[in-house]
């Protein structure tokens, strides 16, 4: 008789599905450590700025900027949702919703640093919260940005009837990201907005 | 089936003569992992024959005192690119080339999980190592200053900044550094998916081969400590292009942020890749000792704890700085406490071979070397981490000849020992005996005459990176003793170059198992199909080979 049979075996088989996930789990702990450096050298150079213009004088927060980046979260999800149930236009709907509301914020963002150039003469060499701004904040700007670029594209695909049901795996790790650059986004505001001014 | 049958026909397909170029054509093309971790490892021994001709002009110019055979300023780049080169170019791509080819053998998958991803990361890294090698034709920029970067591999500010290095060759260094980052951060975010999702049946994390385990470490260890590294080379870049203040202290910034940043990636690092070192190692000692490794659990739970600890070591490279008593006091002791889980490993190698039936081929040999190197390079690190002993003899030989027993006398010790063990499974044929042996013993020896002898230097007060020296500092000797043991160790090199030439058309047929080995990737064909298994073999203990072979005796009930 063969003894190996008499060994249990459990099922090691993970579900596909596991794999996209893992790979953006991956990469978002790659990201928090980008971002990690980033913090901590803001964090350390509070303060440390030998001339104007300083935080407290320059810095407005912004509130609906936030509120439309943090609902979004919401919207995305709504929408990978409905691709999991198969409803494809209102998922594309839900996804347009995301596109606007991350744009909104990208504007705001925009007009910040538009005002914060021209207005009030701040630019990365000016000062150390300069250089720890701009790169702070536009670091997560240009994640924002990445996670536009896939979520239009996931509306373009609905709206042309490209995206069906089997891809909502797909669209809820693009969820995933867009959760994350969110997530992020509460770490650099409470370091910039709350803590640094 | 349609991928399956399509790779059948291509590189597999005998009867067609295939011209060279479409050969090419399918290397250019590949996605499948065996062939890119060939690339990997290939590309890492071809820029390793670079940097060693970097290493032997330095120790040629440093034969003797007074010597002019490389200009100041050349010896600064050579010591520059040899270290970047070595790390970045040739430690990284041959842990994570084995990395690529070992795992999905060894767990029963047929592919890593994102194969184009894999495919990516390569080229990107292998474009990182020609764009630091193209600074030495465009390095001089705009300015006609400098060639090949000349800042040393850890790059310290102010020395990096605009003021100090003009021209484009520090730009080159950066850039090439950080191209080659995103490339390993790509084959990390693969090796953990894989991992955790395509173990075959049966393949549970208490079963899998050690080797895994270390890669599954070093890969999760890569995404939180090469990030940072990207991170302060764009603060670099902003720096030195957008007159951003990070590391410019006249502006208020701090030079000291970026020896934290850059030793927060610089120490793991080491540990990245020292522990795929010590993954071949438990791989090839059981089997040459014919016994199961002693202490799965505790070498994977070392293995887990290194990778933890360390990254709370990093301070431990800036003990001069003068950080205070508290940090110098906490790096001392979390150095100290990284040899705890190291010295059980030796301890599990040791007690592996205890009383096993020890079988002296080539691959063993360079274990054996290793276990005694490996306990030197640990002991001076020990005490390179007492903080007082540190402010002597930092940035001295002998901290050179530390790190060198590390990633010589340990890394590439073991390294030689993976390519020996898998180099059949590989290319279906064996490596030669007989060359493996000169090629031992002449590295062996060599290697001990350069380095051992190297920590004198050190002790003596020779600093590093300096180009010349004068006659009366008693370092003579010493010198000329270490530059003796770079041809001896050439020469073994030249022994292995040759071996895997000879061996490559000529050697004997491998078999699917020449060792007599345990793991699964001996379970199919060598070399593997594309497809890897045919029919991926069920694991019922650590040891899935044994049981397919002893049904009547298998592993899983003592376990």
């Amino acid at each position: 008789m063969n003894a190996a049979s008499m060994v249990t075996v459990p099922a090691t088989a993970v579900p596909r599905a596991w794999r996209g996930r893992i790979g953006i789990l991956s990469l978002i702990l790659a990201e928090i450590s980008l971002f990690g450096v980033f913090v901590v050298a803001y964090l350390f150079y509070i303060g440390k700025s030998l001339n104007g213009p300083y935080p407290k004088d320059v810095l407005d927060v912004p509130v609906l900027a936030t509120i439309c980046l943090l609902s979004s979260s919401i919207s995305v999800a709504l929408g990978a949702k409905a691709l999991h149930r198969g409803e494809v236009q209102r998922a594309g709907l839900w996804l347009l919703v995301t596109v606007l509301l991350g744009g909104f914020f990208l504007a705001a963002t925009a007009r910040e640093w538009h005002r914060l150039i021209y207005r009030e003469g701040l630019t990365i060499g000016t000062n150390l919260f300069g250089t720890t701004y701009y790169p702070l904040v536009g670091l997560h700007a240009s994640h924002v940005i990445i996670g536009l670029v896939m979520l239009s594209l996931c509306c373009v695909l609905a709206w042309t009837g490209s995206l069906r049901q089997t891809h909502a795996e797909r669209v809820e790790i693009v969820s995933w990201y867009w959760h994350f650059v969110d997530a992020i986004w509460v770490v650099v505001f409470t370091v910039v907005y709350v803590i640094g001014r | 089936m349609s991928v399956l049958s399509r790779e059948m026909t291509g590189p597999e397909a005998s009867t067609v003569p295939r011209t060279v170029l479409d050969q090419l054509h399918d290397w250019v093309v590949t996605v499948d992992h065996k062939r890119l971790g060939i690339m990997y490892v290939t590309a890492g021994l071809l820029f390793f024959v670079i940097a060693g001709i970097e290493a032997s002009m330095m120790r040629l110019q440093l034969a003797w005192p007074g010597l002019h055979i490389v200009p100041p300023e050349t010896f600064n780049r050579l010591f520059t690119m040899h270290g970047t080169t070595m790390v970045f170019l040739v430690g990284i791509p041959i842990v994570f080339g084995f990395g690529n080819y070992l795992v999905p053998l060894m767990i029963g998958a047929r592919d890593l999980a994102f194969p184009r991803l894999n495919a990516f990361g390569f080229w990107i890294l292998l474009f990182g190592g020609l764009l630091l090698h193209f600074s030495v034709i465009g390095g001089d920029g705009l300015y006609g200053a400098g060639t090949a970067p000349a800042v040393g591999w850890f790059a310290y500010a102010p020395l990096n900044g605009r003021a100090f290095t003009r021209g484009n060759a520090t730009d080159y260094w950066n850039l090439a550094i950080f191209v080659t980052g995103i490339g390993t951060i790509a084959t990390a975010i693969n090796l953990v998916t894989t991992t955790l999702t395509m173990r075959g049946r049966g393949m549970t994390f208490g079963r899998l081969p050690i080797f895994v385990w270390v890669m599954l470490t070093v890969s999760a260890m890569t995404l939180l400590i090469l990030p940072p590294l990207s991170a302060a080379q764009i603060m670099l870049l902003l720096d030195r292009y957008l007159g951003a203040h990070f590391f410019d202290t006249q502006a208020g910034g701090s030079a000291i942020m970026w020896q934290h940043f850059f030793w927060f990636f610089g120490h793991p690092e080491v540990y990245v890749l020292m522990l795929p070192g010590f993954g071949f190692v438990s791989e090839i000692i059981p089997v040459f000792s014919r016994k199961v490794i002693f202490g799965y659990m505790t070498i994977v739970l070392a293995t887990v704890g290194i990778g933890a600890v360390s990254l709370s070591v990093w301070a431990h490279h800036m003990f001069v700085v003068g950080m205070g008593a508290p940090l110098n006091s906490f790096f001392a002791l979390s150095t100290m406490l990284i040899a705890v889980p190291t010295g059980i490993k030796i301890f599990n190698w040791l007690g592996t071979m205890y009383g096993g039936k020890l079988l002296f081929r080539t691959p063993m040999l360079f274990c054996c070397a290793f276990l005694f190197q490996f306990l030197c390079a640990g002991l001076t690190g020990v005490m390179l981490s007492v903080a007082p002993f540190n402010w002597q003899l930092s940035d001295s030989y002998f901290v050179v000849a530390h790190f060198h027993f590390v990633l010589v006398g340990s890394l590439l010790f073991t390294i030689f020992g993976a390519i020996y063990y898998w180099f059949p499974k590989v290319t279906g044929r064996m490596l030669s005996e007989r060359l493996g042996r000169w090629h031992f013993w002449l590295f062996v020896v060599g290697f001990n005459i350069t380095f051992v002898t190297m920590h004198v230097q050190g002790l003596l007060g020779m600093p590093r990176r300096i180009y010349t020296y004068q006659a009366t500092r008693g370092w003579e000797i010493w010198n000329l003793i270490t530059t003796l043991g770079v041809p001896i160790q050439a020469l073994g090199v030249l022994f292995f170059v040759v071996n895997v030439i000879v061996s490559l058309r000529k050697g004997e047929p491998a078999g699917a198992d020449p060792w007599d080995a345990w793991t699964l990737e001996w379970a199919t064909t060598s070399p593997p199909p594309p497809y890897n298994f045919e029919v991926v073999p069920v694991t019922t203990s650590r040891r899935p080979l044994w049981d397919l072979k002893h049904p009547n005796d298998p592993d899983g009930p003592h376990e």
